[in-house]
């Protein structure tokens, strides 16, 4: 009996300690709910363009994430700012204009062509043709060292060595 | 001949491509702003809240923009510099207290010093964005027509303030 009333108020203060995981773990959630963020959209074609734009325009702080992907504050902030503009009905280039005249160009992931942005979006192509340029001129010059015309006297020391290696 | 030289321009280009890239600084975002109007603001002063400043109320002045902040640790750095700097009483330095709490903004100056000539809050980040603000602290140049003459990213140092800053607001005083 006594042995049991032991087991008893061990599985008690087990579950005790079980409630206050629980609750912290309820406490973490909250906190975790904290950063979501509720966003109530007059109609479909609002949110999409909320939804392209947070994830067109670059966070500042991590630069290789968008303000959609980013944990930082700044990006929430931007968040925001989209989210107010598109409420006070601007279009979705009005909201770029007033990043872009804030942070440069470089707050887009998609910059506009311009002189300054060129090797940006020609880069790739030029490093393309380099490429080609190049698997053209070594696969040429490949072709021209095979056709090599081998002697007769060398065709027959390599039959020879050839038959050679057979009987082993 | 070819043979040899071709790895060694390749080598050469290569190694010139990357001494350029590690002395680029790709956390310094060139400013829009420079030699563009001092967006506009008004907001309440951190030692007097029921006051309000405005880029208006310093025109015909050289004024630093300074954004600071108690949870900045690089802040913690520069405030000396800005502490020196504003014993020069070269320009106006007006400090915007940007994302966070007046309590523990008001200690930080009462603990380290106050350079500013008058700190604005920015609780909720918003004149930060009007500026372009994506890292703190940052430092403005403005010139007595209101017009943004230079942008500094990341703490001020003391070369900064010899090399840069106090030229650049020598020129400015001169100017009309």
């Amino acid at each position: 009996m006594k042995r049991l009333s032991i087991i008893g108020n061990c599985s008690l203060r087990c579950s005790t300690s079980c409630i206050h995981a629980v609750v912290f773990l309820l406490v973490l959630s909250g906190i975790a709910c904290a950063g979501v963020e509720y966003r109530e959209f007059a109609n479909p074609e609002q949110q999409e363009a909320y939804e392209n734009l947070t994830s067109e325009l670059r966070c500042l702080v991590c630069q290789n994430q968008t303000i959609a992907d980013s944990n930082a504050e700044l990006a929430a902030d931007l968040r925001r700012q989209v989210y107010e503009m598109l409420q006070q009905g601007k279009s979705k280039q009005d909201i770029a204009q007033f990043m872009t005249d804030r942070y440069g160009d470089f707050v887009l992931y998609n910059p506009p062509f311009k002189l300054k942005t060129g090797l940006l979006w020609i880069g790739p192509v030029l490093f393309l043709l380099i490429g080609l340029i190049a698997v053209f001129l070594f696969t040429r010059r490949k072709k021209t060292a095979e056709t090599v015309e081998i002697s007769a006297e060398k065709q027959q020391k390599i039959r020879s060595l050839l038959e050679k290696g057979d009987q082993f | 001949m070819l043979k040899y030289i071709l790895p060694l321009i390749l080598f050469i280009v290569l190694a010139v491509f990357l001494a350029l890239g590690l002395n680029l600084h790709p956390n310094e975002i060139p400013s829009p702003l420079i030699d563009k109007p001092a967006p506009a603001f008004s907001a309440p002063k951190l030692q007097a809240p029921t006051e309000k400043l405005s880029q208006t109320d310093l025109k015909g002045k050289v004024w630093l923009f300074n954004v600071w902040a108690s949870w900045c640790a690089s802040c913690r750095s520069e405030h000396p510099i800005l502490n020196q700097l504003a014993q020069q009483k070269a320009a106006i330095i007006v400090g915007l207290n940007y994302k966070d709490e007046p309590e523990a903004a008001l200690g930080w100056l009462a603990q380290l010093g106050n350079p500013y000539d008058v700190s604005i809050m920015d609780q909720d980040g918003r004149i930060g964005i009007d500026w372009g603000v994506y890292g703190v602290p940052e430092t403005f140049v403005v010139d007595k027509q209101g017009v943004i003459r230079y942008k500094h990213t990341g703490p001020v140092t003391p070369e900064d303030v010899q090399q840069i800053f106090l030229p650049l607001i020598a020129k400015l005083q001169a100017e009309n």
